[in-house]
Order: structure tokens, then sequence, then C-alpha cells
């Protein structure tokens, strides 16, 4: 596909303007925002990859495990050009692509279909070893979880699984907006690094914190950010 | 005779060395026999422990890095158990992989009914897109693991058993194979159950078919058979759930005024420990038993 114009360039000040376009709302809540400057500041600073290079191996991957309302998301892809923001305007219908839980098949650029939680970071914990087994040691591999989805079973065998292999391309953001029933005596952080992985915990709305702790250095240790955003039910 | 997955470990052996994109993902189960394997090839011989949803997952996640996986352990471990793993991580996400089983039906009867897995195959078939191989003697096995590795990137289930033909037959991944002609009907052997069904078929006139790939399942084969026949008379004898091909061979004899008979394991579980052969014989399905009821079938 060829452009004669210049691609528009959308800025995080954009972010809130295209999900209205999903969501109808002028204004979002926590809790649909819970994940936006985490992926954000992903795309905006971390990840190696672009429109351009998403299909290369060499691309860091971001594995949105957290399927369940991805308009943040979709708003990010669509701000650094992955999608047209003509898309957004279709948001959950049938003849659109973007539904409410993402389909890899269907949205350049995303990594993982998901909506069914705990399947992400055993995936990304797959990928990360492909890559290894292929001389592939640069990128690294991205997975998003809520602190709830850590409820499932299938992701502490391969919290368990990676610390104890030292996967050190693998990295886990939980944006941790304390949704879970049960909370996690001890906290979320402490699970992961008992099973040996590098640990931070920040604030999921500062920008420079969840920028440093993304890059923070994990010599042969996976790495897990918490990302602390607001209660979702405050 | 060696098994069925005496071959699994020497036949991947050689796809690692042969392949690069090849992987062997493993639970802690079968293990042992890929010890020089994994010392060739230590990132592409994995072991997860004992831990099934992530075995299927993280054979996805290999799939998706460009890599082609074989997923390996009981079948109720790999197939029932993460389910929803071999569902949404290789046919939503799109990519493709091997999973090969062991265990079957009652390999290991005297474990009970927890190592039992007769409704893996009726399971795989909610799923779009799974070629299913029922091998019936172990050179069948090697054919079929080497056919089902370079296959792209299908999605394919290859189903080991302890059970066994005595012969091996020449097997495509494909299409059934025509083992005895006959003119009042048509009885369909599923992998391993081919003696047993060759046995009990004995001086009876039907054709028998030979099928060790069932999926997709080969409907010419079952027309051309079935419209020869003085009535399309079909009986089809399974290794697992009984009736897990019925659908099909209806479906391929649609055009058609037919019977069909499906024999197999039944869902009632037996809480019965012992050997497989006595298992066999409680499902119906060694010679003499088929045999009543394949005649009383055709008789009927």
């Amino acid at each position: 596909m060829t452009t004669t114009a210049q691609r528009q360039t959308y800025g995080y000040a954009d972010l809130p303007r295209l999900m209205s376009v999903m969501t109808g709302d002028e204004k979002h809540g926590p809790a649909a925002t819970s994940t936006l400057d985490v992926v954000w500041v992903l795309y905006d600073r971390v990840l190696g990859v672009t429109p351009e290079t998403a299909d290369s191996p060499g691309r860091d991957r971001f594995l949105l495990s957290k399927g369940h309302g991805p308009m943040a998301y979709y708003a990010v892809l669509a701000a650094k050009g992955f999608v047209p923001v003509e898309w957004l305007d279709g948001f959950g219908g049938f003849d659109s692509p973007l539904g409410h839980h993402p389909d890899r098949t269907l949205v350049p650029g995303v990594e993982i279909g998901s909506g069914s939680l705990g399947h992400g970071l055993p995936i990304a914990v797959g990928t990360a070893l492909g890559l290894r087994a292929q001389g592939l040691d640069e990128p690294a591999v991205w997975t998003l979880v809520g602190d709830a989805e850590l409820d499932e079973g299938s992701n502490h065998e391969a919290i368990a699984f990676a610390g104890a292999f030292g996967l050190e391309r693998l990295h886990t953001v939980v944006v941790d907006n304390v949704s879970a029933t049960y909370g996690r005596a001890g906290g979320i952080a402490a699970r992961f690094e008992a099973a040996g992985w590098s640990t931070l915990t920040v604030d999921g709305r500062d920008h420079c914190a969840l920028y440093e702790a993304f890059c923070a250095p994990h010599p042969g240790r996976p790495h897990v950010v918490v990302a602390r955003v607001e209660p979702k039910f405050a | 005779m060696d098994t069925m997955r005496d071959r699994f470990a020497p036949v991947l052996t050689r796809l690692l060395d042969e392949d690069p994109r090849v992987a062997v993902v493993l639970a802690e189960i079968g293990l042992a026999p890929f010890a020089a394997a994994a010392r060739r090839h230590p990132d592409r011989v994995i072991n997860v422990g004992i831990r099934e949803q992530l075995l299927v997952g993280a054979g996805a996640g290999l799939a998706l890095s460009g890599m082609r996986p074989v997923m390996h352990t009981f079948a109720s471990f790999l197939v029932e158990r993460p389910f929803e793993q071999v569902k949404l991580d290789f046919g939503h996400q799109g990519v493709g992989g091997v999973l090969v089983s062991a265990g079957a039906s009652y390999d290991v009867a005297s474990g009970g009914y927890t190592h039992m897995a007769p409704g893996d195959v009726a399971l795989m078939d909610t799923l779009e897109g799974w070629r299913v191989h029922v091998p019936g003697h172990p050179d069948e096995a090697e054919t079929l693991l080497r056919h089902a590795v370079a296959a792209g990137d299908e999605r394919v289930y290859v189903r080991l058993s302890a059970q066994a033909n005595q012969e091996a037959l020449a097997v495509d991944g494909e299409r059934f194979t025509v083992v005895r002609d006959g003119r009042r009907g048509v009885v369909v052997a599923v992998g391993p159950m081919l003696d047993n069904v060759l046995a009990a078929t004995e001086g009876l006139d039907v054709t028998v078919l030979y099928a060790a790939t069932v999926r997709p399942f080969d409907a010419g084969a079952l027309r051309r058979a079935a419209g020869v026949a003085d009535a399309a008379d079909v009986v089809i004898v399974e290794p697992y759930l009984a009736g897990t091909s019925t659908a099909a061979a209806n479906d391929a004899l649609a055009d058609l005024p037919h019977r069909v008979l499906g024999l197999g394991v039944g869902r009632r579980e037996l809480r019965r420990y012992g050997r497989a052969e006595e298992h066999i014989a409680a499902q119906g399905l060694d010679a003499a038993s088929l045999r009543e009821r394949i005649a009383g079938f055709l008789s009927s």
C-alpha cells in the first residue's frame, strides 16, 4: 500500500479522543484506562517494533494477555500507525476487525488473540524460547496481565518455569488495579521474586517511572514490572 | 515388538538433527529417551515440568516465533486437561503444531480412569483444521510422525497406542486403504483395531477399509466402497469413544440410503484396572464380540 499524504502522527494527548470513538464517552474512568499509560510508554519508548517491522523476525513482541477492555490498546495501535484510525469507528461491529477481545489474525501488529485470561504469559514463554532457539537474542518479549488475571493457574505454571529457567528475554507487566477478590497476600512482586524473577513496582501513571522500570537491567532473569493504578472498586 | 511410543524419541531425535525448526516440548513424561537429543539441541528439547497448560501454551509461542513444535504427554494430559490451550493457543491464534499422545484409551489400564482418554479424538473433532493420525503399528507411527512434523504449519494430532496390529500397512497420512473386498457391507477399522476386525470378519462377505488417518475423514473411500456394496451398511470400529466418526460417515453417504453402526469405547466408566486386553474385551472390541456385533448388524 502506498500513501501520498504523510501519515498523521498522534501523541499521548490524542489517546482519550481516539478511545472516545470506540466508547462513545467523552471521559473515561480509571478502569477503561488502567492499561493506557503502560501500553503507551511501551509503544512510544520501549518496544522495538513499528508498523513497518510488525512481521520482522527481529521485532520486539508485545502480547496483550488481558484482552478485556482493549480500547486503550487499539487507541495506541492507531496512534502509532499499526491500524487506520478509521477502524476505531466500527469497534465491536460484525464487519470490524476490532472486537472487544483482539484477534491477531485480523489486526496488524497484534501478536496474540486474547480474551480468555491466563493465556498470554505461557505463550510469551514459548515465544521467548523460540526466539532463543533461533539465535534471535535481541528481541524482547513483553506480556501484559491484570492483577486479577493472576488468579488463573496457568500463569503460575509460566512464572515458575520462566524464573527457574532464567528466561531473560521475557518481560511481564502486571497492571494492578487491585481487582482480584482475594488479593495476593505478600504482594504481587513477591510471587515473581520467589520464583526467581527480577521485579520492580512503580506508579502505573508515571511515565518516567514506568520507562525506567521497563528498561532496568535484569541479567539472567525474567523481569516483571508491577504497575499500580487506581483501584477498580474504589 | 517395540511400541509406537518407543519410536517417538528416536524419530524426533532424527528430525531435530535434520530440521532446525523442530522443537520438542515435554512435561516430564517421556523425557528420558530424549537425553541425547537434549544434549545436542538444548534449546529445542524443552521440559516444562509437570505443567500441561504451559506445555501447550509454550508450544504455541514456539510456533508463533516460527518453530515447528511437537508436544507430548499422555492423551488425558495433552488434550483433555489443557483443551482450552489447544483450542485457543493453536486454532484461534492460527498457528500449527503437532500433538503426540501416549496412553490412548486404556494402555495404562492398571492406572485406572485418570490415565484413560477414550474421548480425545471426539474432543479434537470439535475444533477446526486438525489432522488426526491413529497409527496401527510402530512402523506406521514412524511414518505418520514424520508426515506430521513435515506438514508445514498444519495442526496435527498423533495418537500413539500400545495396542498394535501384527503387520504394518503402507500409510500416506491421507487416505483409507482397501484391505479386503466384499459385497454385503463395509467395515472401517481404525488403527490398532484392524487385526481384531480382520479376525472378526473372516469369511464374511464385507469390504474392510483401514484408516490410520481419521481426520480429515476419507469420505471418498467410504462412498466408493459403500456404493458398490449390495447395501450401504457401514460399521466403524474405533479404538476410542464409540460413534466418534459416525457423523462423518453419515455426511459422506448423505446422498445414499445407508446405515451406520459405530463401535468403540463406551462412555460408562467401568472402574476396573487390569490389562488393556481385558478392557478391549469388556468394551466388546475383541474379535469374537466384534464378529457377533458386525454379523448381527449386517443381517438385521
